[in-house]
């Protein structure tokens, strides 16, 4: 270390690797520029760079015969996403992706607090494993044994037999909007399997947030005369607030994305990731394909803005 | 927009055949140049890893030293974009495909002179409507087979004698009602599917062609569809979801494909496949050039290749389908044999619309509904518009 160390008188004997060392400890901003050089080109090439690669696409035409691209700059690609079976899809997927997004709020918040505070020794370990351990299976695999399970002659069809249920089922599939000839078909199935999913990236937020929640807190609350219901809606619920923000960041955009679920269960209807897949890589229509691309890109937009303002990003 | 796009398309296809034209055929075949990349459906090239029995690319390889390189397509349309993109040779693209790329003149016109074999190729196939545009041949023909109407035999205890069981709701034999126990493609081509149904059963409307459609037809052919959604839980696309679909989901009858007719037949699952009397839409599928291939010496020894009674033989064993040369399915060149031709189809050659893209100037009636609303409007079916 002493033979590198910088000093201004040092001698024309000295290594190229001393000068190299010398000329940049004497110049503090040439080093941070290389170090963040490479980094700074990745995200600059290779991450903005396709995003806007993606949004000039966005901006020309197809020929619809052909299937050739028509290079000039229009908005009529945009205007497509407006037909009412293009809404549809926007619809349907947004809507999914809320109710996914509350449903796994409501379930994940009593596994979170129970984990983050009753949960001691091994059954801590074994929380975090069971809450881990779906995501190290691949996720096809995942949505292929939900198939089954859904399935109109699956396991749980058999379960509800063997409870002499089978017509509750029925009943369930015969409601209008969320029933299907069987749960594998219909958007329920879809929504089951959305939520089996995407659940981890829920719990695991909100219960580092309910860590940080001093039990001092919940017991003055007690204290000074609230119920248990008061005391969860003035103080766990907004201290524990950031947490399921952050968690529903995931849960809503993983859902938004999502092409492969819906295209397995569900009742064939399109989601906004599956018209990206069919326009792009089936029908080669890549403006429409970018369009649609934009449309979650927008709504995560405003929806970070929206989470910014409750506070989610304040305890990252 | 409507009128601009029909003018965009008519100067495109006119573009097309003047270019074609002008573009200098090749008139002998030289060397190698060492290399053949080929776009094609799955299955469709096979040199024995998939089963040592099926193998006819390592004899070509031997032969003329040109390296095959295989890029397996699942649709049409991605065969369209990945010729598009270019960088390939050839293209074993079927109907509703072929005539887009030879509008977009992505293939080039090929001298059949060039091909010895082409006289063995079956005449019915020789200047099919799918890859012959003014009196020039776009490629060889490989392969064709019939969408099959495919039924479980326990509900079916006789074969369906019409496409209605998946159009129409209806009790079927088997004293249950057909809602959510059909299914059907998840492709707009389908839209042809249900025009071949109403040619048969609603003549006043005069349709002629399943694939050229006016206005007031294909609302018709869309109506029928908007009622088959009520009885499709879940539409096909993966050839193996629908053999899952058939297995644990109680589908009883679909539009289906030898392909998983056999398979599922080879599982043991009680199914059976019929043409109906309506007849039934079909795909031919043609080894195409690519207007830029590098390697046309090779392309041409492939195209000559893939006529070989042998090759057509055991691929339409494998597959499933018929082969385009008709000896090959009695000169005991290969593992077929005249049964299983016909039982693959051969023998309603007649009764079967090959599938070929819809364009708007079409030759039965003045103006018909272009390809791009099919898609658009199938996506709007499926999504209950």
């Amino acid at each position: 270390m002493a033979d590198t160390h910088p000093s201004a008188q040092a001698g024309p004997s000295e290594g190229l690797l001393t000068r190299v060392s010398d000329t940049l400890w004497r110049r503090p901003t040439l080093l941070l520029l290389i170090l963040l050089t490479p980094p700074a080109l990745w995200l600059g090439i290779i991450y903005l760079g396709s995003l806007f690669a993606l949004l000039l696409q966005s901006f020309f035409s197809i020929d619809h015969f052909t299937g050739l691209i028509n290079h000039e700059i229009t908005l009529a690609t945009y205007a497509e996403l407006f037909t009412p079976a293009n809404f549809d899809i926007i619809r349907r997927t947004v809507g999914m992706a809320t109710i996914v997004t509350l449903a796994s709020a409501v379930i994940a918040f009593p596994i979170a607090y129970y984990a983050a505070r009753y949960a001691k020794g091994a059954w801590r370990a074994i929380f975090y494993l069971g809450i881990m351990m779906p995501l190290w299976s691949s996720y096809l695999v995942k949505v292929y044994a939900w198939k089954l399970i859904l399935a109109k002659e699956g396991i749980l069809t058999w379960i509800f037999e063997w409870l002499h249920l089978t017509w509750l089922l029925d009943a369930y599939l015969a409601l209008p909007v969320i029933g299907g000839n069987s749960l594998s078909v219909s958007p329920t199935g879809t929504f089951l399997v959305f939520v089996y999913v995407w659940l981890p990236y829920m719990v695991l937020p909100i219960q580092a947030a309910l860590e940080r929640v001093p039990g001092s807190m919940l017991e003055a609350s007690g204290d000074l005369g609230a119920t248990p219901a008061q005391t969860f809606r003035h103080v766990l619920l907004p201290l524990a607030l950031p947490g399921v923000i952050a968690g529903s960041i995931f849960t809503f955009s993983l859902t938004l994305g999502d092409y492969i679920i819906p295209q397995i269960i569900g009742t064939s209807r399109l989601f906004i990731g599956q018209a990206v897949y069919q326009h792009q890589g089936i029908a080669g229509n890549i403006p429409l394909a970018a369009a649609f691309a934009v449309v979650p890109i927008v709504i995560m937009g405003v929806y970070l803005w929206i989470a910014k303002r409750m506070g989610a990003f304040d305890a990252l | 927009m409507t009128n601009r796009f029909i003018t965009a398309v008519v100067s495109a296809i006119t573009a097309a055949s003047l270019a074609t034209s002008a573009v200098a055929q090749m008139t002998e075949i030289g060397e190698g140049e060492g290399e053949l990349s080929i776009v094609a459906w799955a299955g469709y090239i096979e040199r024995g890893e998939t089963d040592a029995a099926f193998d006819w690319v390592t004899k070509f390889e031997e032969a003329t030293s040109c390296k095959v390189s295989v890029k397996t397509a699942n649709t049409s349309d991605e065969m369209v974009a990945l010729m598009n993109e270019g960088g390939f040779d050839l293209v074993t693209a079927s109907g509703d495909a072929s005539l887009r790329m030879i509008a977009g003149k992505r293939v080039q016109p090929i001298n059949v002179d060039l091909i010895p074999s082409w006289s063995t190729v079956d005449d019915r196939l020789k200047d099919a409507p799918w890859h012959t545009v003014n009196g020039e041949h776009y490629g060889t023909p490989y392969m064709w087979g019939p969408n099959v109407l495919m039924y479980n035999t326990e509900a079916f205890p006789e074969a369906p004698t019409s496409w209605n069981v998946v159009f129409e709701e209806m009790t079927l034999a088997d004293g249950s009602n057909n809602k959510g126990r059909v299914q059907a493609y998840d492709g707009p081509i389908h839209i042809a599917d249900a025009a071949n149904y109403l040619m048969a059963h609603k003549p006043e409307l005069g349709i002629t062609d399943p694939y050229e459609l006016n206005a007031d037809q294909y609302a018709a052919a869309l109506d029928l569809l908007r009622a088959q959604r009520e009885l499709v839980s879940r539409y096909w696309h993966d050839a193996f979801i629908q053999i899952d679909d058939f297995k644990n989901e109680g589908i009883v009858a679909s539009g289906s494909w030898p392909f998983q007719v056999n398979l599922l037949q080879a599982d043991g699952v009680p199914v059976a496949s019929v043409i109906p009397e309506e007849g039934a839409t079909g795909w031919a599928d043609t080894t195409m050039l690519h207007a830029e291939a590098e390697h046309p010496n090779c392309a041409y020894k492939w195209m000559e290749h893939t006529l070989s009674s042998n090759l057509q033989s055991d691929l339409s064993v494998w597959f499933g389908a018929v082969p385009s040369v008709p000896a090959a399915c009695s000169d005991g060149s290969g593992m077929q044999t005249q049964e299983g031709c016909d039982a693959n189809g051969l023998a309603q050659f007649d009764k079967i619309k090959f599938w070929k893209t819809p364009v708007a100037n079409c030759e039965s009636q003045g103006e018909c509904v272009p390809y791009y609303r099919w898609v658009s409007d199938y996506i709007g079916v499926i999504g209950g518009r």
